[in-house]
């Protein structure tokens, strides 16, 4: 049987996914291990014991100073940063990319405008953003939505233009004016569209965070992983980074469960 | 009886490419015209530019005697070959649109009293083109010939003057066609409609219309085959025969019979 023809079974299917990550993590405990029978200091490549006790330290213990519990006070504040930027971002792109999608001379007047400020790279305009807007919340805010707002709006209004012509023209003939036709025509059908804009747009959306965080900050995931990388911790960064993962990987499960539920014509039919 | 629909001296160009050129008709109230004609010969530009999708580039059309809007809107109903529904909204859904923006002007939706009324008038439309027991279907569980039914019922609640299909039934299987050819009878006849259909069927031309118009060019350039248009190069007036009593009465009272709804989950 030729191989594009195989198909592993649901159980199989988890099983198969599961061995290469389980196969990795083998791969660093062994490699772990030598290094610590070479030398039992190595903070390279630490064990599972030292990073539990670090990150026990971080978890349970509030710290002297700001009397809070540091691992969760950098996950706050950090989600807290990254769901206001998304929020945002989401919100102009939305609206945004239905007037630029639907109104021919809306496109044709600020297209270009999205499109060339699509291509700054972000993370060039984050001098400006820390001097313009100080290097408190609304930088870092700023840094995500600039981020990856241009590009959501983009796709928006090209998924939207892109519905055919003959819905907008029966639309009309249903009597519905330019307004009508983009709330009950166009939205809808924007909106799986920007559940998935919003899943890829996770990416980008954490490396700017990452970003502003290790320049000017004083809580926050990306703070904290680049305030202990002067002391070698890897015994923290690793479980950070570890747990930015699975924070995204939750992020990206929910909203795709979102859009499953919200919009089942979408996904194939289904009530 | 004075003509509904009156089209003066239509032309219809695109840059130098002349695709329709001094087109005159004339469409009595209640007739069935077909349009035939070879691929590319501008039978969907003509119905284009009777829809107010597009302008002609010169000519005048007239509906009722008055000079019609360069727009589409609501006196003038439309069926496309495909995409003529909306994927997001159920069929009662897609046929109740049309009420709501007559009458919700800011949000486009009914509630309490009128969204009943509306329902009920949409209900009674969809049972009309035999979609009674796939009200809360999306058109994406629904066969082709299905959400063909579902786009006329969409366009027949507004009570359009005239309708127009583009090759409404072209992308169907032949027993359906036949399903679908009663049932525009049937609708033709009990809502006295004006109906314009372009199709590639010339018998379906024939057995549908009271007048078939065969669009083509008049002339040809061999060395610049672009700058002659088409015309209507014959027009058949047909006297209908009408079918005999019950002879289309079982017809489509339940489409599900031969087209199975598919995917119900
Ligand atoms: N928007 C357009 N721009 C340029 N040419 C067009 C456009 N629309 C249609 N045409 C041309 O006009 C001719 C007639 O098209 P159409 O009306 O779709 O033909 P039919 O429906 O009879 O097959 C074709 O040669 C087509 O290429
Ligand atoms: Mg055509």
């Amino acid at each position: 049987m030729r191989w594009v023809n195989r198909h592993p079974r649901q159980g199989n299917r988890i099983l198969l996914g599961a061995l290469p990550i389980l196969l990795l993590l083998l791969l660093y405990l062994v490699l772990a291990a030598q290094r610590h029978a070479e030398n039992p200091m190595d903070k390279i490549l630490p064990l599972p014991g030292s990073m539990r006790d670090a990150m026990a330290a971080l978890l349970f213990q509030a710290d002297q100073l700001t009397g809070q519990f540091v691992f969760w006070a950098d996950t706050v504040a950090s989600l807290q940063r990254l769901g206001i930027g998304l929020g945002i971002a989401t919100l102009t792109a939305l609206v945004a990319g239905l007037v630029l999608g639907v109104l021919p001379p809306a496109r044709a007047t600020f297209g270009p405008l999205v499109t060339a400020i699509a291509v700054i790279p972000p993370i060039a305009l984050l001098p400006i953003l820390f001097i313009a807007l100080g290097l408190g919340e609304t930088a870092k805010v700023a840094l995500i939505v600039i981020g990856i707002a241009p590009v959501m709006m983009r796709d928006i209004a090209a998924h939207v233009s892109d519905l055919p012509r003959e819905q907008i023209v029966k639309a009309q003939t249903l009597g519905a004016s330019s307004w009508q036709i983009m709330i009950r025509v166009a939205l809808p059908q924007a909106m799986p569209r920007l559940l998935h804009a919003m899943r890829l747009a996770l990416g980008p959306a954490w490396v700017f965070l990452i970003s502003a965080e290790a320049i000017a900050s004083d809580v926050g995931l990306g703070y904290r992983i680049f305030l202990v990388r002067r002391y070698l911790s890897m015994d923290v960064i690793i479980p950070y980074v570890a747990w930015i993962a699975i924070l995204a990987i939750l992020m990206d499960g929910a909203l795709t469960l979102a859009s499953r539920r919200a919009f089942p014509w979408a996904h194939g039919a289904g009530r | 009886m004075s003509a509904l629909l009156s089209l003066r001296n239509i032309w219809v160009e695109y840059g130098d490419k002349i695709v329709l050129e001094k087109v005159d008709l004339d469409i009595e109230a209640g007739s069935f015209v077909s349009i035939i004609g070879p691929s590319g010969a501008g039978k969907s530009s003509l119905l284009r530019v009777v829809l107010g999708q597009e302008v002609p580039t010169r000519g005048t059309i007239l509906l009722d005697g008055e000079p019609l809007t360069p727009e589409c809107g609501p006196d003038r109903g439309v069926v496309f070959q495909r995409y003529s529904v909306f994927p997001h909204l159920s069929a009662l859904r897609n046929t109740i649109f049309g009420l709501e923006c007559a009458k919700a002007p800011l949000t486009a939706r009914l509630f309490g009293g009128a969204r009943r009324a509306a329902a009920a008038e949409a209900e009674e439309m969809l049972r009309a083109v035999g979609l009674g027991d796939a009200l809360h279907l999306y058109p994406a569980q629904m066969s082709g010939g299905m959400q063909q039914r579902l786009a006329i019922a969409q366009a027949l609640i507004k009570r359009p003057r005239i309708l127009l299909l583009d090759e409404p039934f072209g992308a169907l299987d032949p027993g359906i066609r036949a399903d679908m050819h009663a049932l525009i009878t049937r609708l033709w006849r009990d809502y006295a409609l004006t109906i314009i259909m372009v199709t590639h069927d010339i018998r379906e031309a024939f057995t549908l219309g009271t007048r078939v118009l065969t669009l083509d060019k008049r002339r040809h350039d061999p060395h610049a085959p672009h700058r002659f248009g088409a015309t209507a190069v014959y027009d058949l007036p047909l006297r209908r025969t009408e079918p005999a009593a019950g002879e289309d009465v079982a017809d489509d009272a339940s489409p599900q019979d031969d087209e199975e709804a598919i995917g119900n989950g």
